[in-house]
């Protein structure tokens, strides 16, 4: 038999330095192996956990490649209409003010069916959180071109690539909601690396530990690979991610505490 | 000087083989496994004993198999 490197004398309670968090549901998820869904759901679920509000918790499902989130949060969760989950999230928040509301989009449904919905609730300042996750890609029908596809990508629908004259320019809706005065803070992360994952989580602390303050809506951007998309392998995705959409969609914090940054 | 040892433990029936935890990996401890899982994926799986269970690899990991432990000896 081969040997398994194994060390079962350290695997105590108290060695323990990482596992599942048990806010996610042991169903195994639908998402293509690499995606940057899985770990931004886990993210997220471990955020919920550590601040101990997973009974206070109410989650928006969108629609896109992660509409069958509520299967893998072990929270009170919502499916909304195409686009509309910043509205659903509204009512939810509105009624449940001393809950925590998040609401889990892709850049299909945030940014293009439900580009007025986001902008209108970032401007009303609602005091929620909104994960957006972007691949610039609609990965759930088959890779089409997004509002957020970058000038030259090809997709199923721009083979040769997407040409700004006839089919526009990359909608950079993260910088276009900072500008309101409603959000509270606006950043934006990838999922990538082990650095970009703690960061990440960071920032999606910060967007939960906000809506305690009361003082406006926490934008979260997760840049993420769509490998399928893409056509790539899950690594090489996550390469052409910092080559062409980091230049394009830089990370950092946009808007923290009210203010611009820079 | 305490010497820290690590050791992860993958769950292979829920892994996609996505690889990603292998480039994480500061130890060249995870690699793929020439066998596949039920699932038809070919699985993370320990290839040498130097892991520092620094968890990189559970953190990047998107769908959540691998647990790490650390102890120092």
């Amino acid at each position: 038999m081969a040997e398994t490197f194994d060390r079962p004398e350290i695997r105590t309670p108290e060695n323990l330095v990482y596992s599942k968090t048990n806010v996610l549901t042991d169903n195994i998820m639908h998402y293509c192996p690499g995606c940057g869904h899985g770990t931004t759901h886990r993210l997220l679920a471990e955020v919920i956990e550590e601040m101990g509000i997973q009974s206070e918790t109410i989650g928006i499902a969108p629609v896109g490649c992660s509409v069958l989130a509520y299967n893998y949060f072990d929270v009170d969760m919502q499916e909304a209409a195409h686009g509309r989950a910043p509205a659903v999230a509204t009512a939810v928040k509105r009624l449940f003010p001393n809950k925590f509301v998040f609401t889990y989009q892709g850049d299909g449904d945030l940014a293009a069916i439900g580009t007025a919905e986001t902008i209108h609730a970032c401007n009303r300042g609602e005091n929620m959180t909104i994960i957006f996750v972007n691949n610039g890609i609609y990965g759930m029908t088959g890779g089409q071109m997004a509002p957020t596809t970058l000038p030259g990508m090809p997709t199923s629908t721009s083979p040769y690539g997407r040409e700004v004259a006839t089919m526009g320019n990359p909608l950079k809706i993260t910088e276009l909601i900072a500008q309101l005065p409603g959000t509270y803070y606006v950043t934006r992360q990838s999922v990538h690396t082990p650095a970009n994952v703690r960061k990440a989580k960071k920032a999606i602390r910060q967007a939960m530990e906000n809506q305690k303050l009361n003082r406006g809506l926490s934008f979260v951007e997760v840049v993420s690979n769509c490998n399928s998309g893409w056509k790539l392998s899950p690594v090489k995705a996550n390469k052409w991610m910092e080559d062409n959409m980091f230049p394009f969609y830089p990370l950092g914090d946009i808007k923290v505490n009210g203010e611009l940054v820079k | 000087m305490a010497k820290v040892v690590g050791d992860i433990v993958i769950d292979i029936e829920r892994c996609k083989g996505c690889e990603v935890c292998t480039t994480a990996c500061p130890q060249d401890v995870i690699a793929m496994a020439s066998e596949v899982n039920g699932k038809g994926y070919h699985y993370a799986m320990k290839v040498n004993g130097n892991c520092i269970g620094c968890s990189n690899c559970a953190v990047v990991c998107p769908d959540a198999v691998i647990t790490v432990y650390r102890a120092k000896i």
